[in-house]
């Protein structure tokens, strides 16, 4: 699209640019300008929302390798529905992206299929095998913007410990899937009450805070940064907020299903509510809300994590772990605005600006100059969340049936439209 | 027993879905059938034409036994699929198995499996009303059930009793149920163990747990005493079997604190020495091969009355 659009009417928020107020925005040649003609395409947007397009730094897309979850194609596509302009996609594919031929695969498929930009993430190590670091440097510059074994925590200290510093050499950032084995394995829910009752093996909230401590003191004693990845435990928050206090390069995202359901989503051995770390207890619940509202999360990010019927209709002990999010992590954040726990310039920060920010990429702002990377919102507009409606391959959500309200109606990634309900753009 | 009673369960999943009523239900229909076992020709024609599936994935000899043989008796035509000898080995998947088995219209399944809640799945996936006959960690309900019909016969009554119970709970499908199942029907569950035998949050079930075998054993008209498997050896939950029978065995020296006319009892098979001392399983007070007998009781009720408990006449709608 080269022809100059102007978005008037609408509610624009931008916190990058402290911006929040109804106004015009003005795209063109897939940017964003700041000035118009007069003769411009204009798109009235009163009652809606134009924000930065929504970033997902923690996304499984599956391909190469699994592609009867999920592909790129799909995933994205799943992605503009949600709101999403760019995602980072986690390496543990098939083969793990751990070498720079598998990352231009990725981004070679993203380029020619694609419906939002993808960002990969390579492993820590080689086959996140947590024994031998990967090549960060090769994988760098065939475009990969973190590293992470997610799925898999880094066993080994000093292994970690190497790949924080030598990420650090190479402008990577290292995102961790904080999990203490020896704790959780065998483990399929929350250990609580309600694992005793299911007579399911628990998978105690130190599992996670004992390696997320090991995680801050590594981070700590490096000096580099860390980003600690899909945070559900109270005892985790308080962690991570006494280091971001005591100045520890930290920065820390959780998911929607972490603030908006618990482990009794689980009981009659609900496959859908099956993740890794597992939902918590309500207090867990209400720690991850003050969290997002305290600041000590910086990013919303979905873990979307597309698995088919073969992974998941199965016995609970032994079916896959993870549900997806994309399309159903707006509605969820815009549920708690309606709360009045966030304001809606704190929902794009942290599923915007601050992803943007931690990545280190384009978009998260809707600066002059910058790309056409918008969501337009209808907050209050109500939908079942069906899975005949969703995008992504797999329909593994805890959310199936669950009435909504609000939703990305028009999305615009590069200055082109990705996702479009109503129509606007014929 | 009301007359208008009527059981309103399609599947036999656990006691936690059980109310009082229900379970007082299910024991006098299995007090009902009780004497057919000690009848010359142990047969009635009550299942005669239903097709009932032993479906078991994991070894049992006899639970299955019990369940075929009380099938047997009510006439019904039963069937024995072992994982062995299923296609689980080849890697097709339990709602698979089921659905083939399924597609042969068997009228009840009865299900064994190593995974907490494949039962639950598999009632999702068939039309037969499914029995579970032991899912992981989570239940036993023929088990439960059984002990509580001992325990009435013996007792004359559930409520008001002192029940202990000794070893592995976290592990233990058979003390879950009984937990729930003699809560609910008013008794007063204590456990005891080493604490790596205890799962969380215990007291949520409505389990008083107890720092000693002694300490719960004070004062109990029942003491059950569960089977220690040696299997789990991944997990490191007790130093020996030798330090266990010596600070968690039920002998008769830990007994004396029980009440006089205690009753003994355990799943089976005992390891002898190992949770519970030979002089006390042989001994005066054990009822464990009277558990055994009722089990054929329990499993003909329950057999009868997810079929929708149809005798000749019918006892009318509710």
């Amino acid at each position: 699209m080269s022809e100059c659009i102007v978005f008037s009417g609408g509610r624009i928020i931008d916190p990058v640019n402290g911006i929040d107020h109804v106004g015009e925005l003005a795209i063109a040649d897939g940017c964003i300008v700041a000035d118009s003609p007069a003769d411009a395409r204009r798109i009235d947007l009163t009652g809606k929302w134009l924000i930065p397009g929504l970033i997902d730094m923690h996304v499984h897309l599956r391909e190469p390798g699994e592609e009867y979850k999920e592909t790129i194609a799909t995933g994205t596509r799943a992605a503009a529905a949600g709101g999403f302009t760019a995602v980072a996609c986690m390496p543990n594919t098939r083969p793990v992206n751990d070498e720079a031929a598998v990352t231009r695969l990725i981004l070679e498929n993203a380029a020619a299929e694609g419906s939002a930009r993808v960002y990969p993430v390579g492993a820590i190590s080689r086959g996140s095998r947590g024994e031998e670091l990967a090549e960060y440097g090769e994988m760098k510059a065939a475009g990969i913007r973190a590293v992470s074994d997610d799925g898999l925590p880094v066993v080994d200290s000093q292994l970690m410990r190497r790949a924080l510093e030598y990420a650090a050499g190479h402008g990577l950032l290292v995102i961790s899937h904080s999990e203490e084995h020896a704790l959780s394995r065998g483990g399929s829910m929350n250990e609580g009450a309600l694992s005793t009752r299911m007579g399911l093996r628990g998978i105690p909230t130190a599992a996670e805070s004992i390696m997320i401590y090991r995680e801050l003191a590594l981070a700590e004693l490096t000096g580099q940064r860390i980003h600690i990845a899909h945070v559900s435990a109270a005892s985790a928050i308080d962690l991570i907020r006494q280091a971001k206090a005591r100045g520890v390069r930290v920065t820390a995202e959780t998911a929607p299903h972490y603030f908006t359901l618990t482990e009794a989503a689980v009981d009659g051995y609900n496959t859908h509510a099956k993740m890794s770390p597992p939902l918590r207890s309500e207090a867990d619940r209400k720690a991850v809300c003050q969290a997002l509202v305290d600041g000590t999360f910086d990013a919303i990010a979905t873990d979307h994590a597309p698995h088919s019927v073969l992974e998941k209709e199965v016995e609970f002990d032994q079916a896959a772990n993870g549900i997806i999010g994309l399309e159903s992590a707006l509605p969820l954040a815009l549920a708690l605005v309606r709360k009045g726990l966030i304001t809606p310039t704190r929902l794009v920060e942290l599923m915007s600006a601050a992803p943007a920010r931690i990545l280190g990429v384009e978009g998260g702002s809707l600066t002059p100059g910058g790309p056409a990377d918008l969501a337009i919102i209808d907050p209050d507009l109500e939908f079942l969340f069906s899975a005949e409606d969703l995008y992504s391959k797999s329909k593994n959500s805890p959310f199936l049936d669950w009435s909504m309200q609000g939703r990305a109606i028009l999305t615009i990634c590069n200055g082109r439209i990705t996702h479009d309900i109503l129509g606007l753009f014929g | 027993m009301k007359n208008e009673f009527s059981f309103q369960h399609r599947h036999i999943l656990g006691l936690e879905q059980f109310s009082p009523d229900d379970i007082h239900h299910i024991l006098a229909t299995a007090r009902s059938f009780k004497d057919i076992s000690s009848r010359a020709i142990k047969k009635v024609p009550t299942l005669r034409g239903r097709t009932i599936i032993n479906l078991f994935f994991e070894p049992s000899t006899r639970t299955r036994l019990s369940f075929e043989i009380a099938a047997k008796r009510m006439s019904g035509d039963t069937f024995n699929i072992s994982a062995s000898t299923s296609s689980a080995t080849k890697g097709e998947s339990l709602i698979d198995t089921a659905r083939n088995i399924q597609a042969m219209s068997p009228d009840i399944i009865i299900v064994r499996h190593s995974s907490s809640g494949a039962p639950h799945l598999l009632s999702r996936h068939v039309q037969a009303a499914i029995i579970n006959a032991g899912d992981g960690t989570h239940e036993h309900p023929s088990q439960g059930l059984l002990d509580l019909m001992t325990v009435m016969e013996h007792k004359g009554r559930v409520e008001g009793l002192t029940v202990a119970i000794i070893g592995d709970i976290a592990h233990s499908r058979v003390a879950h149920s009984n937990i729930i199942g003699f809560a609910k029907l008013g008794a007063s569950v204590r456990v005891a163990g080493p604490m790596t035998f205890l799962p969380p949050q215990l007291t949520s079930m409505g389990a008083t747990v107890c720092r000693s075998v002694a300490e719960a054993v004070e004062g109990a008209d029942v003491v059950m005493a569960l089977r220690i498997q040696k299997e789990r050896q991944n997990d490191p939950l007790i130093p020996s079997l030798r330090e266990y029978a010596r600070f968690y065995g039920i002998n008769r020296d830990v007994l004396r604190g029980a009440a006089d006319d205690v009753l003994i009892m355990h799943p089976g098979p005992v390891n002898r020495g190992v949770e519970m001392s030979p002089d006390v399983a042989d001994g005066q007070g054990s009822v464990i091969l009277d558990q055994v007998a009722n089990g054929v009781a329990v499993r003909m009720a329950l057999l009868y009355l997810v079929l929708g408990g149809e005798k000749s006449g019918g006892e009318g709608a509710s």
